[in-house]
């Protein structure tokens, strides 16, 4: 089934579709009115959606799955040439998202004894709901953007993760994303908790065809993370050039806990992302790594947040943007460090890599920092690729491509260092195609 | 091997070599001495094929072929390599890397890690460079030494048949120096075929790798050609004798 148009009706048929409880509608009706009362954002790139053409759901398969062969072929064998279900083998647990359902979830056993629960967030809603009820939309309200607003009233799909306290699990979880349909909207929900002395690694890999109509995808992420606790979340995401990529991603960090996002923008018409950390519990710390590659027509909106409330609390964003061939990939973060934030350091980093004339990559940094007893760094440099060092590389034989694509390399090197092995080679590659 | 013909080069409307000639056979070791200023690291850059320079009339020939007009990392594959005289540093690209894609990019099939890391150990090892270089970035934090030894050991890795080595002693104290030319005399008794061209101001460094032809070059062209003697007479009088030189003093 398929559902065109923003109106309380089609809200209405999602929530009956999935069988969802009072609270969950009522959350939704509430959240469609925030979404009609509040604008765009006043910042960033030009967005040119028309919300009453986009296709807020749709479904093929009947249900969730937890082994690929009761799964549609053709669905499976589009899963399998994107390396999706070989790279399960890597993971502890995988989730696929296809259009606006979940259609796979699958953990390894090990998990299931530990209590440790990776599902949809449909799912969660009816088998926890207390668990579900106690941290949903408390980190990203319906009311903090328009989109995320949007994302409240329609959502489908997404993950639900629990790690218990004291649970370590030794491989990340990963979760899939792929938009099939022209004009699609994708509005995936996803809730991670990470109780207390636990840690976790969540991948999010995303994917697209390309259409001449726009494609809209409008997460949430919302993550909390427990004292004492470690989590980290890697996305790679390579949407195809007609994709809005409008998420939200917060984390909420308890004492001692450590929240670090690692974050790729490859693909998309427009991103704008901007991790953040709300680093609430005293001695807590927060991390965004995160790089953007904007090439014709793309503009890569991104960055970072950092809301020090805990004493002692540290932070650190480094940003890379490289921009080709009339892209702009552009840096907007905020560091802010509150009066109570005493004792606390943050250091931000934005290099920008231009590769030629027609590209931009500016930077926007708001930066504040309310008690003395704190301490903020800024760091950035804007560098282009540099005649003297292709001729360097080239004088050794070394072509002009390859020797551009050793220097990209390298500019992102912190990045991909903390990818785990199978999405450097992925990403490597990603952005050998793209040069 | 490698022989220029009437070579006139300009950059933005400036002569800086003018009629130059040079014929260099296999297996031979010719050094040009000069002021500065006179064009000497621009003939390297020529050979090179660098886009900054322009050549209005004449031909480079390596091994019986026009070399004029092709891309520099054609050349150097053809078998040419420039130890440059301020190696620069490239930051985030690893000289693993780096060495590797350069010694690719001359193969049809790719080096195997194991054959690689064994050879550049080995080489490493010859020039006296701790291990852990290898994972560093290109010269970045280098001393001038470190950087020459850099150059030597990419000489090494890639084996050109003509090298040039560009004012080779700049950044190296004596030691250092003769340290370097071992290690090039080394790779030159091995690879007897091997021609060498060496660009300097000073002879210090024609005491460690011994040319059998010098040549001075003033005012971008080549004035007086001699045996390994020219060199010492040439710091004896300096380069304004005018005995030796020619008249004009346009460039530079």
């Amino acid at each position: 089934m398929e559902i065109v148009g923003l109106n309380e009706n089609n809200i209405r048929k999602i929530s009956k579709t999935k069988h969802e409880e009072q609270w969950v509608l009522d959350f939704r009706l509430k959240s469609y009115e925030m979404f009609k009362k509040l604008n765009m954002p006043d910042f960033g790139p030009k967005i040119d959606l028309d919300f009453d053409k986009v296709i807020y759901y749709k479904s093929l398969e009947k249900g969730l799955n937890s082994n690929w062969d009761k799964i549609d072929n053709n669905i499976k064998c589009e899963f399998a040439s994107l390396g999706v279900i070989d790279s399960e083998k890597y993971m502890d647990g995988i989730g696929v998202q296809y259009e606006s359902e979940v259609i796979y979830h699958n953990m390894i056993e090990e998990l299931v004894e530990k209590k440790v629960i990776f599902t949809s967030i449909e799912m969660a809603m009816k088998q926890y709901p207390d668990l579900v009820k106690k941290y949903f939309s408390k980190i990203v309200s319906n009311s903090d953007n328009k989109l995320a607003a949007l994302n409240s009233a329609v959502f489908s799909g997404g993950s639900f993760i629990y790690i218990p306290p004291n649970t370590t699990l030794d491989r990340p979880l990963q979760s899939y994303f792929r938009i099939n349909s022209r004009g699609m909207g994708q509005f995936e929900r996803t809730l991670i908790i990470v109780d207390d002395n636990s840690h976790l690694h969540y991948v999010e890999g995303c994917t697209a065809p390309t259409y001449s109509d726009s494609s809209l995808h409008a997460a949430v992420v919302e993550i909390y993370v427990g004292k004492n606790s470690t989590c980290r979340y890697s996305t790679v995401q390579n949407w195809a050039p007609n994709v809005y990529n409008l998420v939200t991603k917060r984390a909420l960090v308890d004492e001692n806990g450590t929240m670090e996002w690692i974050d790729g923008n490859i693909g998309s018409k427009v991103t704008m992302k901007y991790p953040a950390c709300i680093l609430k519990g005293d001695n807590s710390t927060g991390t965004c790594i995160t790089i953007s590659v904007a090439t014709h027509e793309q503009n890569q909106d991104s960055g970072a947040r950092m809301i020090h409330i805990g004493k002692n609390t540290s932070s650190t964003i480094i940003s890379k943007s490289i921009a080709r061939l009339g892209g702009n990939a552009t840096y907007r973060g905020k560091v802010d460090i509150k009066e109570s934030a005493i004792n606390s350091k943050s250091i931000v980093k934005c290099d920008s890599l231009i590769l030629d004339k027609d590209s931009k990559s500016d930077a926007y940094p708001t930066n504040v920092c309310r008690t003395s007893k704190s301490n903020l760094e800024h760091e950035a440099t804007v560098s282009r690729i540099n005649e003297d060092n292709l001729f360097y590389m080239m004088s050794r034989g070394i072509d002009e491509e390859k020797a551009t694509e050793l220097i990209i390399l390298g500019f992102i090197e912190k990045f991909r260092e903390e990818l785990p092995m199978e999405y450097a080679v992925e990403l490597n590659q990603l952005l050998k195609r793209m040069l | 091997m490698l022989s220029i013909k009437k070579l006139f080069v300009k950059v933005k409307d400036k002569n800086i070599l003018n009629d130059f000639n040079l014929d260099i056979k296999e297996g031979e070791i010719h050094a040009i001495m000069g002021p500065n200023g006179t064009g000497k690291s621009t003939l390297s850059k020529v050979i090179l094929g660098n886009k900054n320079y322009e050549v209005v009339s004449g031909d480079i020939i390596f091994k019986k072929e026009s070399i004029l007009g092709l891309k520099t990392d054609e050349i150097a594959r053809k078998g040419i390599f420039v130890a440059f005289q301020n190696p620069i540093s490239i930051e985030g690209v690893q000289n693993s890397e780096f060495l590797k894609t350069a010694i690719n990019e001359r193969r049809e099939n790719a080096i195997g890690l194991f054959e690689f890391v064994k050879e550049i150990k080995e080489k490493v090892k010859e020039l006296d460079f701790s291990e852990e270089m290898i994972h560093r970035a290109v010269n970045v934090g280098a001393s001038g030494g470190e950087r020459k030894k850099n150059e030597v050991l990419q000489l090494s890795l890639l084996e050109p048949e003509f090298i040039i080595l560009d004012e080779l002693d700049s950044g190296l104290d004596i030691d250092s120096l003769k340290k370097v030319c071992e290690a090039i005399n080394k790779y030159l008794e091995s690879h007897k075929k091997t021609s060498v061209l060496i660009i300097t101001h000073y002879p210090r460094i024609l005491e460690y790798i011994k040319p059998q032809f010098v040549h001075m070059m003033v005012c971008g062209k080549i004035v007086k050609t001699g045996d390994y003697n020219l060199a010492f007479e040439i710091e004896k009088s300096g380069y304004s004798d005018t005995s030796v030189m020619g008249s004009e003093k346009e460039n530079e």
